[in-house]
C-alpha cells in the first residue's frame, strides 16, 4: 500500500537541527543545521542512495524518519502515515515496518545475547512469538542471510565482522518490514565480505520486495545498488539522479569531485582527477550562499551570496542539482 | 640515486603472540624488500598480519606476549633485530617514521602540535627548542597547513581531521627518514581528504626520496600508488610483483579473487564475484595452504590440504606462493 503517487517513503523538506548550548546558563547560542531542507521520495520496491561525507546529515536522515532523532520542521509520509505526527502507540507500529542495518557490525549486537535471541527479540516485543515458534522463525531467517541455523546459541564474539552483519541483516529482516534503511552496512567490512553482503542486500530485495534507504559515502558501492542517488552536502541535497545518470554525466561540481576521489584501478595514470582543496566546513559556521563555495573549483559571485535551489537542469526531469554554475 | 639500491629488506620474519593458552602467529615467514626511493604497498585484509609486519620493523610489538621469533629485518646494512635498544630508539622517529590510522588517537590531546613535532626534532637532532620549534613550524608549511606559526600553537582537539593526519605527517617527516611507514593513512578520512593526503605524500616523496611502505587494504590505492606490491592472506605473503604487473595478471588465486570482487565504478552487471567464505580464525588456521578452504580454481587437491607452498620467484621479480600458480616449481 504505497500513497497515491506510488510512494512508499515521502521526505519533504525535512530540517534537524541541533541546538548548540554555551555558558553557565547553558542558553542556545545557536543551530546545528544538520538536515537543512531535505526532500526525496522512494517507491516501492526501489532503493535510494544517500551519498556524502562524513558529518554531511545522511544518518541523521535516517535517524529523523524512524523519530529516533525529532526533527524540526518538515513532513514524513510513510504510506499514508506522517511520521511526525503519529503518537507513541502508532509509533511503534511504524518500527515493526520501518527497520536499521547499522554500520559496526561489532557494535550493533548486544554481546550477552545470543545470536537467536537477537533476532528474536523484535518478534517476541512486537509480534508475541514465543516458544518452538520463535526458535523455527530466528532459524529460518539465519539461514536466509546464509548462516546455519546451528548457530543460534553462540554469542556475537565467536563471530566474524562479515557473519555479524549477517545476523544484523536478520534481525532487520525479522519483521518483515517494507522500509529497510541500511546505514554505511558494508563500509566496516573487508572488500572480499562487502561483495558478499551487497550481493545478499540485492537477493532478498528481490525476494521479499524490499525498498531500501541505503546510506554510503562510498559512490561505487551506492551505483552498484541503488536506482535513485542523492548526494548530500552540508545538510543539503546538491544533486539527485538515478544512478545510471549520475554517474554518466554528473553535474554539480562536488558529485564531479567525489567521483574523481574514488581510487580506481583502471585510471592509474591520475590523469584527469579533480582533488578538492580545503575541508567539509565547520557545521557551526557555514558559509553564506551555496555552502560548497569555499571549495568548488567554478564558484562565482553569485554563489557566495545565494543557495541556489534544486531544480532540473538539461530539461532532465529527473536529474536535478543546486548550483548556479551547472 | 641508485635506483636498484635496497633500503629494506625483510626475510622470514615471523611474529607470533602468546596467551596464556594458544600462540596466535599473526606473522609468519614474511620475506620482501624495498628499493630506495620508491613506494612498496603491503595489502590484505583486517587481521592478515599487514600491521604488525609494520610494528614489527619498528620493533614496537608489544612484549612479553608478542614476540618476534624469527628472521632479520636489514635497514641500510643493519640487522634492526639486533641492535640494542638504545640504537633502536635512535632509528625509531629518526631514520625510519611511522602515521598511523587514527591521527586522532595518536597525538598527545594536552601539548601544542608545535611542542609534538619539535620534541621529535629535539630528541634525535642537536638543536635547541627555539630551533625545533622554528623546523617545526615550517614543517607544518611543508604539509600544507595555512597560517602555520598561528597552528603550532594550538592543541590536537582544534583541528579536523584532515590537518591531524597531516600534522602525523610533518612530525613524521621532520627527521628527514630514509623510510616512511604509512599504515592505512587515510582510511579514517573522507574520500576528498584522502586524495588530498595520498598526493602530499607523493610529493614529499619526490622532495626527500624517501621510500614509503604503505599498508592499506584498498586496491584502488595501490593500483594509484604503489610501484610494488606485496599481497597477504592469513599472516603470509601470497604474491609479490610490481603493481602493473600484479594488476594486469594476477596469479595467486586470492589476489585474482580480490580483484574480481572489488567494486568498480563502470561495473555494469547485476552480481558481484565474492569469494565464498571467511578471513580464517587465527587459532585456527587451515592445514596446508591458508586459502585452500575458499579457492575457486578447482585445482584445489590432497596437496593444497597438506603442505603449504612457500613464496617462490617465478619470473624475475615476481613471487607467488600456490602449488598450481603458472611457473610454480614443482
Amino acid at each position: 500500500m504505497a500513497n497515491k503517487n506510488g510512494h512508499l517513503l515521502r521526505v519533504e523538506d525535512l530540517k534537524t537541527y541541533f541546538p548548540v548550548k554555551k555558558g553557565l546558563l547553558q542558553r542556545t547560542v545557536g543551530y546545528v543545521k544538520a538536515v537543512d531542507g531535505v526532500s526525496f521520495e522512494i517507491r516501492k520496491g526501489q532503493t535510494l542512495g544517500l551519498v556524502g561525507e562524513s558529518g554531511c546529515g545522511k544518518t541523521t536522515v535516517a535517524r529523523s524518519i524512524i523519530r529516533l532523532i525529532p526533527a524540526t520542521s518538515g513532513e514524513i509520509l510513510f504510506e499514508q502515515t506522517d511520521v511526525l505526527a503519529v503518537d507513541k502507540a502508532e509509533l511503534q507500529k511504524l518500527r515493526r515496518q520501518i527497520s536499521l542495518i547499522f554500520q559496526d557490525p561489532y557494535g550493533s549486537l548486544n554481546p550477552r545475547l545470543t545470536v537467536g535471541n537477537a533476532i528474536g527479540e523484535p518478534l517476541k516485543t512486537h509480534k508475541g512469538i514465543t516458544g518452538s515458534k520463535l526458535t523455527d522463525r530466528t532459524a529460518m531467517l539465519l539461514s536466509r542471510v546464509g548462516l546455519s541455523p546451528e548457530y543460534m546459541n553462540r554469542y556475537p564474539h565467536e563471530f566474524s565482522g562479515g557473519q555479524r552483519q549477517r545476523i544484523g541483516v536478520a534481525r532487520a529482516l525479522a519483521l518483515e518490514p517494507k522500509l529497510v534503511i541500511c546505514d554505511e552496512p558494508v563500509s566496516a567490512l573487508d572488500v572480499s565480505i562487502q561483495s558478499q553482503i551487497l550481493n545478499l542486500l540485492k537477493d532478498l530485495q528481490e525476494e521479499f520486495g524490499l525498498t531500501y534507504l541505503f546510506i554510503a559515502h562510498d559512490l561505487a558501492v551506492v551505483k552498484f545498488i541503488c536506482d535513485i542517488v542523492a548526494v548530500m552536502y552540508m545538510g543539503k541535497i546538491v544533486e539527485r539522479a538515478s544512478a545510471e545518470e549520475l554517474y554518466r554525466n554528473p553535474l554539480h561540481p562536488y558529485t564531479r569531485a567525489l567521483f574523481s576521489a574514488i581510487p580506481q584501478i583502471e585510471h592509474s595514470q591520475r590523469s584527469h582527477r579533480t582533488t578538492l582543496a580545503g575541508e567539509v566546513p565547520s557545521a557551526l559556521n557555514p558559509p553564506a550562499g551555496c555552502p560548497f563555495h569555499s571549495r568548488c573549483p567554478v564558484a562565482g559571485d553569485n554563489c557566495l551570496k545565494q543557495m541556489p535551489a534544486l531544480k532540473e537542469k538539461n530539461g532532465k526531469k529527473e536529474h536535478l542539482v543546486a548550483c548556479w554554475k551547472c | 640515486m641508485d635506483n636498484n639500491e635496497t633500503l629494506l629488506s625483510v626475510k622470514d620474519l615471523s611474529t607470533y603472540f602468546f596467551t596464556e593458552k594458544n600462540v596466535i602467529k599473526a606473522v609468519q615467514n614474511v620475506s620482501f624488500s624495498m628499493e630506495k626511493g620508491r613506494t612498496f604497498a603491503l595489502v590484505g585484509e583486517s587481521g592478515c598480519g599487514k600491521s604488525v609486519t609494520a610494528l614489527s620493523i619498528m620493533r614496537l610489538v608489544s612484549e612479553p606476549q608478542g614476540k618476534i621469533v624469527s628472521g632479520e629485518i636489514i635497514f641500510q646494512g643493519n640487522n634492526l633485530l639486533t641492535l640494542s635498544e638504545k640504537r633502536m630508539r635512535k632509528v625509531r622517529g629518526n631514520e625510519i617514521a611511522m602515521i598511523f590510522q587514527e591521527p586522532m588517537t595518536s597525538l598527545n590531546p594536552v601539548y601544542t602540535v608545535g611542542n609534538q613535532i619539535a620534541e621529535a626534532i629535539t630528541l634525535h637532532q642537536k638543536k635547541g627548542i627555539s630551533e625545533a620549534w622554528a623546523d617545526a613550524v615550517e614543517m607544518l608549511k611543508k604539509v600544507g597547513i595555512s597560517d602555520p606559526q598561528q597552528r603550532a600553537r594550538e592543541y590536537p582537539h582544534q583541528m579536523s581531521g584532515g590537518m591531524q593526519q597531516r600534522v602525523m605527517i610533518a612530525m613524521a617527516i621532520s627527521c628527514q627518514p630514509g623510510l616512511l611507514i604509512a599504515d592505512e593513512p587515510t582510511t579514517a578520512l573522507d574520500v576528498t581528504l584522502q586524495a588530498q593526503i595520498l598526493d602530499l605524500l607523493d610529493e614529499l616523496q619526490k622532495q626527500t626520496g624517501m621510500s614509503i611502505l604503505l599498508i592499506t587494504h584498498d586496491l584502488g590505492i595501490v593500483a594509484q600508488r604503489a610501484e610494488d606490491v606485496a599481497v597477504m592472506y592469513a599472516s603470509r605473503i601470497v604474491e609479490v610483483a610490481d603493481t602493473q604487473r600484479l594488476f594486469k595478471e594476477p596469479l595467486h588465486p586470492y589476489t585474482q579473487g580480490l580483484l574480481k570482487s572489488l567494486l568498480r565504478l563502470g561495473f555494469e552487471g547485476k552480481r558481484l564475484h565474492t569469494i565464498s567464505g571467511n578471513v580464517p580464525d587465527p587459532l585456527h588456521f587451515p592445514t596446508g595452504c591458508k586459502f585452500h578452504p575458499r579457492c575457486q580454481t578447482g585445482c584445489n587437491d590432497k596437496k593444497c590440504q597438506s603442505a603449504e607452498p612457500k613464496l617462490r620467484e617465478v619470473q624475475p621479480g615476481r613471487s607467488v606462493a600456490c602449488w598450481y600458480a603458472k611457473g610454480y616449481p614443482q
